[in-house]
């Protein structure tokens, strides 16, 4: 390797170019990496080969890049000074000085793993059987325990953090979450003449769609034809132009207070600069979309088990190659597409490995990844990733009719890089906060709230779009956020005989894309929670 | 070979095992197992874990995903300075 330092990074794209911005310089462990401004401080290490971003909170296990849009807690380094940074969402600026947490005398080779072959000493729950008597025992273990586990350490006086006063603002309609549901939802809102706020914690709006890279299918009317990251930049343009919306970016609701009617939004503003945002809305809509289930097997949090959404954010965003060698877990459109993507990228995928009987997602994307010369094993699944501080291979194993394991059945794979795309769950969590009845429907992914037609959930001005209500895509999401847009306006009392109609047609429309066999199965789910 | 971990909660390293240890010593509830081994508590607040806890759950005591429930959830579901909370409100406001 004669250029180690860009040699993760991709040159050419079949689709995509890469807007890297401006070379900077970072410092690492205090070995100095290029970098480039428009990229995230963990792309930028993954880039410059860099596998080990942290060690875990008990036994010092090694772990690598895993969600990249700053929902886990495997990147998490001390940045500036302050402790606990997601380097995934957080760009790189030049000069910064980044150290991982834990690991002595690094993260890469850290002694104190040894900690992960007496495991039994220190297991979940441990603390509440051990050191009990003699009495002082306790205050001698924990000392201990606080200096080999724990993640991060107190920020030193030198970094000032600067917490700015904060701000409270009135708005007729929230909308959390600017993806594809949260957009359409504050664009049809808008379109009503109230005033709306679209808050995302991202710094672009359109969520999840600015990774894809696969043309939609569905009617011309909603973006059939385009690619993810284009419908991103249409919808975006659109809010951009609308006066009545205001776009909270960088910003996250951390809670939802008086059911529904408060919001506590933190807005941030680089490294150590925060606010405090308190909202009060009449209305509120939640489309906070939904999180990468995980998948248990032996060694599944090793550096080079990614989500499937990391790694398009790595390759997709930042024109990172992942890895060399892929497995892909799961067969449904997730997988598919992103096995063409990796081929698309330059990298070899050995194998898609699927625990049902059949491919779940839709037959073109199937075939296509077969013609490429990509096997899908049906009725089999992963028992274990191998190596030492990154994946180098893993066994599989097919399953019986009852899914389980069939004894001499395994195969081992050689691979760098495993990537789980087992489908999502919906993010419900503020939902709960905000006192709605969550009810567990297979169908949608998960516990989901109870909903009238209308999208409005069974807390009164409280509405769901997207993948929270169920797991679906894009396409639907942005239907459903135009009905809980426009049903939010018409509870305010908004006069407008088109938006009912706008709303009659989209509910139509959403019938229409279901006529399908996946289709026939959502309806089935929305049926157990539907309400009024 | 050693059997390698199986882990359901990356934030505070819970296995697969540990789950079911605690739900045999009679930690049998979704809220209990939250404090007892802390799944649910790390910095992702139970985003990877806690639809796993309730399949382990409902598998070992033969309940419907309904009957477990989901831990319920409290502010903040996501990192917020101390700092930021406390800064109080804009002067002459």
């Amino acid at each position: 390797m004669t250029d180690r330092e860009t040699s993760g990074r991709m040159r050419k794209h079949p689709i995509l170019k890469f807007d890297r911005g401006k070379e900077v310089r970072i410092r690492f462990n205090g070995r100095e990496i290029k970098a480039y401004e428009n990229e995230a401080i963990a792309a930028a290490l993954y880039a410059a080969g860099v596998r080990v971003f942290s060690r875990s909170f008990r036994y010092h296990r090694p772990r690598g890049f895993f969600c990249a849009i700053g929902k886990c807690s495997t990147c998490l380094m001390r940045v500036n000074g302050v402790p606990n940074v997601r380097t995934c969402v957080t760009p790189v600026e030049d000069g910064m000085v980044i150290e991982a947490q834990k690991g002595f005398p690094s993260v890469e080779h850290d002694v104190l793993s040894a900690i992960d072959r007496f495991s039994s000493f220190f297991r979940a729950g441990v603390q509440w059987h051990s050191f009990i008597r003699p009495s002082f025992s306790w205050s001698v273990a924990q000392r201990a325990i606080r200096s080999l586990s724990g993640v991060g350490k107190l920020p030193t006086p030198s970094t000032p953090t600067i917490f700015l006063p904060s701000q409270s603002k009135d708005v007729d309609v929230a909308v959390v979450g600017g993806g594809p549901a949260g957009i359409s939802a504050a664009l049809f809102a808008a379109k009503l003449g109230v005033r709306v706020a679209l808050i995302d914690e991202n710094s672009k709006l359109g969520g999840q769609l600015v990774k894809q890279t696969h043309r939609f299918f569905g009617s011309e009317k909603y973006f059939a034809g385009k690619r993810g990251i284009e419908i991103a930049n249409i919808l975006s343009d659109e809010v951009k132009r609308t006066d009545n919306i205001e776009p909270l970016l960088n910003s996250s609701v951390f809670g939802i207070y008086d059911k529904g009617k408060k919001l506590g939004v933190v807005k941030r503003m680089g490294l150590k600069k925060e606010r405090l945002i308190k909202i009060r809305a009449k209305q509120t809509i939640i489309a906070t979309g939904g999180y990468e289930r995980t998948l248990i097997f032996e060694n599944n949090d090793l550096p080079g088990v990614m989500g499937a959404g990391g790694v398009q954010t790595l390759m997709n965003v930042y024109g990172v190659k992942p890895g060399n060698r892929a497995l892909i877990i799961g067969a449904g459109n997730v997988g598919l597409i992103l096995s063409y993507q990796l081929l698309q990228a330059g990298v070899e995928v050995k194998a898609i490995v699927e625990a049902m009987p059949h491919a779940g997602g839709y037959f073109v994307h199937a075939s296509k990844v077969r013609r490429l010369g990509v096997p899908i094993f049906t009725s089999h699944t992963i028992l274990r990733a191998s190596g030492k501080k990154r994946v180098e291979g893993a066994t599989i194993t097919q399953l019986d009719e009852k899914w389980r394991p069939m004894e001499g059945t395994e195969k081992d794979i050689k691979a760098d890089l495993i990537v789980i795309a087992v489908g999502l769950n919906p993010d419900t969590r503020l939902l709960g906060e905000a006192g709605s009845v969550l009810k567990f429907v297979k169908e949608l992914g998960g516990f989901v709230a109870f909903r009238s037609r209308h999208m409005e959930t069974d807390v009164e001005g409280v509405y769901i779009a997207g993948d929270v209500s169920g797991i679906e895509e894009a396409s639907t999401a942005i239907l459903e956020g135009r009905m809980a847009g426009l049903s939010a306006g018409l509870n305010l009392g908004v006069v407008d005989e088109r938006a009912e109609g706008l709303r009659e047609e989209a509910m139509e429309e959403l019938d229409e894309f279901r006529r399908n066999p996946i289709g026939e199965r959502i309806r089935k789910g929305i049926g157990e929670v539907i309400i009024r | 070979m050693r059997k390698g971990k199986k882990m359901v909660c990356l934030c505070e390293d819970v296995t697969e095992e540990d789950v079911e240890r605690a739900i045999e010593r009679g930690f049998n509830n979704i809220e209990l197992i939250k404090r007892y081994a802390g799944i649910g508590t790390g910095p992702c607040q139970g985003r990877s874990c806690v639809p796993h806890v309730i399949r382990i759950l409902s598998k070992k005591l033969g309940k419907s995903p309904d009957e477990i429930g989901v831990p319920t959830p409290h502010p903040p579901v996501c990192p917020v300075f101390l700092g930021t909370l406390a800064a109080g409100k804009e002067r002459g406001k």
